[in-house]
């Protein structure tokens, strides 16, 4: 999901800097927030972070015959909600433009928009609606992470397709080309991701069950 | 083993062999390149030159270390909380009972 640098032309650049900055901003707060509010949950915070730092670094082969990486933003969703999830994935995206020619400084705007902001709302809307109709922790966290990852590549589709139309087939067809390479390959990476995200929070419930309670993640059925 | 510890094990299973069935079904005549290089390729094809170039580009050596090293931050940071989580639990006065497994 990493768009590289420079391959977005200036003006797309520039409005998906726009679009996604409020968010980052709105992000930084919150991480303030949470860390004045309930500073026994810092150190959760830090993990949550961590968790997107080691998912993004990993590329794992897939079906496809390509390569891709999950994002680890779902976790850190579910737990802190999105805002906190929208500066973390920045800071780990800009890491990563910097220091690793990996995305862009030009295409930071977008990148964060695609993996710092739609992936943790899908993660935690698909988690509130899953706990709401009645499924498990497990169930619920699995789809969450899963969909955030599946999303946050569907939506680097689009923003590639809206700024490189196929030549004779427009938007739609380029939107085809760039789903078949981000959005099919990215399937198993998600169900991945969804795995590996349920394994912490059953983990998370073992070893720090009361900071879990005060984020309000239970592990029964019951809503509180 | 507690159900706990199996469902744990199966989990990390699975991720495992998401990431070996690619390998061992498609076979090694695949490259594997990465979905990003690829949107690349795609859009090198049209026209359209980049106006923007990395300010830093390390070497791919020094590129796969680096993403080594993101990586084993994160793994450290994380392993770090696990083991202050854990021993605070072990440390803590026994005021509540450990939970039950939380259902699969």
């Amino acid at each position: 999901m990493h768009i590289a640098e420079g391959y977005l032309p200036p003006l797309h650049a520039v409005a998906w800097t726009v679009v996604a900055a409020p968010f980052v901003v709105h992000g930084a707060r919150a991480v303030v927030r949470q860390v004045q509010e309930e500073p026994e949950t810092r150190l959760l915070l830090g993990a949550a972070g961590a968790f997107t730092f080691v998912l993004s670094a990993l590329k794992l082969p897939s079906v496809t015959g390509s390569s891709s990486h999950p994002t680890g933003t779902g976790l850190g969703a579910i737990l802190f909600r999105p805002p906190v999830m929208a500066l973390l994935g920045t800071i780990v995206l800009t890491f990563q433009a910097l220091l690793l020619a990996h995305g862009g400084i030009t295409t930071l705007g977008a990148n964060a928009f695609s993996m710092a902001v739609v992936g943790p709302w899908v993660a935690y809307g698909v988690y509130t609606l899953a706990r709401r109709l009645g499924g498990g922790l497990s169930v619920a966290v699995f789809l969450a992470a899963a969909l955030a990852d599946l999303s946050t590549y569907c939506t680097t589709a689009v923003q590639l397709a809206l700024a490189h139309p196929d030549a004779t087939t427009g938007v739609p067809g380029a939107l085809v080309e760039f789903g078949a390479i981000f959005a099919v390959t990215q399937i198993p990476l998600a169900v991945s991701e969804g795995l590996l995200t349920v394994l912490v929070v059953r983990l998370l419930t073992r070893v720090s069950p009361a900071e879990l309670a005060r984020l309000g993640i239970r592990p029964a059925r019951q809503e509180a | 083993m507690s159900r706990f510890s199996v469902v744990n094990w199966l989990l990390v299973l699975g991720v495992v062999l998401l990431a070996a069935v690619p390998l061992l079904v498609i076979g090694s005549d695949t490259e594997f390149a990465g979905a990003d290089g690829m949107a690349v390729e795609r859009i090198d094809e049209s026209d359209y030159q980049p106006w923007f170039a990395p300010l830093f580009e390390p070497a791919p050596e020094t590129a796969s270390g680096l993403f080594a090293l993101q990586a084993a931050i994160g793994g450290g940071v994380l392993g770090y909380f696990f083991g202050v989580a854990r021993t605070r639990r072990r440390n803590a006065p026994p005021a509540v009972p450990p939970p039950a497994d939380p259902p699969a």
